[in-house]
């Protein structure tokens, strides 16, 4: 059979999740998109996409690296993720503090030397690599129960990460000079966030592909925080963002031909083009407190 | 009644140069005071080592009676920082909430209406009310350093640590600001340490001038201390303090004039 598109959402969901295939993809974007929201807020807050960047490339010589040494592709992702988090987090900061001139020298080089790897285990390998298009643009096929268990298992660890230690990780992200005399472990906290986005890039790449992971960590924070100054509901808006733009991605996919990450980047770059004109519209408009606090 | 601050024979070594030594100061409790010297004399190292974040290599220093680190909780600090960009979408009274409870792990828990009153009056005390709900990028400097000493005092310290409150303000904000940090002075009693580069600002307000250069710390009333032959005797070259018609001090002859002062930022 082969779906079609209904202007009925039940209909459509019901032709959905008769496969379990798709109802695994569902559930796992589900649970992707709650913990990329979370990781991307903060990410963007503190300025550091570009550090999001680099280690969702990490996947490539992490999937290459694996696919060599005979692992699942997702370990080498999970191990190559936080190995780059762990360097930019070590070698980005001097005398204490942050120092931005040599944090994008350092994600940088980290980034040039991931490619590197990952063409050298490529070779090394000798082979093809089975599935580059999906490890690069994203599938939903395939996705096993395991996996979903595994993503899970993760966001959970990602979301009591940002419950626990998310006030003194805001107060360092906003103001890191005040919140390390206040006693706040700013360097621990730097890098224990980027471990943390590191394993929401590698878990979230599984989704969208290595190349366009960004989206969904860039997109619904950076719309979000167009909209609103306040951190709750940004928090809300960009979760809501998030898991509306992989359900949106996942049914247009299912339903025609073109793959996931296409339509997950697709939308989101559409959401923060409108998210950003709503704002720069809005003193003539008046929109209302939501646009304009 | 106890010192707020006192220094007894201290001195800083860092990375084997002395910063200042034979530094010997007492600060009264409730007193406005500014600490003023050229680039680099170890003025920002003076305000690290009353925080406790910097140990002395010689002498004692004590803070509220009690050792530095000991004390920390009871002051309010704000460190030099560049103003906030305009992409920056976070709230002035989310700012200042921070100042109270930003440095705690755990749980968010619900608006608790306490905290969220202390907020309320620090905001109303800077005069912040009518812009802290807006995105701080969007304040102007002047405003986002009204939030920032809100933030500073949220906690109700009893001293202020203030490191450069007045750099990168117009002319007419640092008077509004060095005014409002005396009224803050007298009102809740605080006593009030402020690093600045120049004294005019602050000059009718202040009850307490520490002047470091030269590896020297000296400390008295303004207008003992920025007096030629005070300043000659610290920097040991000929200094003239000269008083202008609208009563501004200008100081001559300075090694380090403020003329060239590009290298402020840079950590001492």
């Amino acid at each position: 059979m082969n779906p079609h598109l209904s202007l009925n959402p039940l209909t459509d969901l019901h032709q959905m999740t008769v496969y379990p295939f798709m109802v695994n993809a569902l559930e796992a974007g589900t649970i992707v998109a709650l913990m990329a929201a979370f990781a991307g807020w903060f990410m963007v807050l503190r300025r550091e996409t570009f550090a999001g960047h680099t280690l969702s490339v990490m996947s490539f010589p992490g999937a290459s690296g694996a696919a060599l040494a005979g692992l699942p592709l997702s370990a080498g992702y999970f191990c190559f993720c936080v190995l780059g988090a762990l360097v930019i987090a070590v070698s980005s900061r001097t005398e204490g503090r942050r120092n931005l001139t040599q944090e994008s020298a350092v994600i940088g080089a980290v980034q040039a030397s991931g490619f590197a790897l990952g063409f050298l285990f490529l070779s090394l390998y000798g082979g093809i690599l089975e599935n580059l298009e999906a490890l690069l643009f994203g599938s939903f096929l395939g996705i096993t129960t395991t996996q979903v268990h595994t993503l899970g298992a993760i966001t959970l660890g990602v979301l009591l990460f940002f419950l626990i230690a998310g006030r003194p990780l805001f107060f360092a992200s906003v103001d890191e000079a005040a919140a390390s005399a206040r006693g706040v472990p700013v360097r621990l906290l730097h890098m224990a966030f980027l471990v943390v986005l590191g394993l929401a890039v590698a878990a979230t790449a599984q989704i969208t592909g290595v190349l366009l992971v960004f989206a969904l960590l860039v997109a619904p924070a950076a719309a979000a925080q167009q909209l609103t100054a306040r951190i709750g509901l940004s928090l809300l808006l960009s979760v809501a963002f998030a898991l509306g733009i992989i359900w949106v991605g996942l049914t247009l996919a299912y339903f025609s031909d073109y793959s996931v990450g296409f339509y997950v980047a697709t939308i989101a770059f559409g959401l923060y083009l409108v998210c950003r004109t709503a704002r720069a519209l809005a003193p003539r408009l008046s929109f209302g407190d939501l646009v304009r606090a | 009644m106890t010192a707020a601050v006192k220094l007894a024979d201290a001195a800083v070594t860092l990375g084997g140069n002395a910063i200042w030594s034979d530094a010997s100061l007492e600060i009264a409790t409730g007193e406005y005071v500014a600490v003023l010297g050229p680039n680099g004399s170890g003025k920002s190292t003076l305000l690290r080592v009353l925080l406790g974040l910097l140990p002395l290599s010689h002498g004692t220093v004590s803070v509220l009676g009690r050792s530095p680190t000991q004390a920390k909780r009871e002051i309010g600090y704000l460190p030099q920082r560049h103003a906030f960009d305009a992409s920056t979408r976070i709230r002035g009274i989310d700012l200042v909430r921070l100042g109270l409870d930003g440095h705690r792990f755990g749980l968010p828990r619900p608006g608790r209406s306490v905290e969220q009153r202390r907020v309320d009056e620090a905001i109303d005390l800077v005069g912040a009310t009518s812009y802290a709900r807006r995105a701080i990028g969007e304040c102007s400097g002047g405003e986002q350093q009204r939030l920032l000493i809100a933030e500073a005092l949220v906690a109700k310290p009893r001293m202020l640590f203030l490191d450069e409150p007045l750099d990168s303000l117009d002319l007419p904000n640092q008077t509004a600001v060095a005014a409002l940090l005396e009224q803050i002075c007298r009102s809740e009693q605080i006593t009030i340490l402020l690093v600045a580069h120049d004294v005019n600002p602050l000059l009718a307000h202040l009850d307490r001038v520490v002047y470091i250069a030269g590896g020297k710390v000296l400390s008295g009333r303004p207008e003992q201390v920025i007096a030629s032959d005070t300043l000659s005797d610290l920097y040991q070259s000929p200094i003239e303090v000269l008083r202008t018609s609208d009563g501004r001090l200008v100081v001559v002859g300075q090694p380090d004039a403020p003329a060239h002062h590009s290298d402020r930022h840079a950590h001492p």
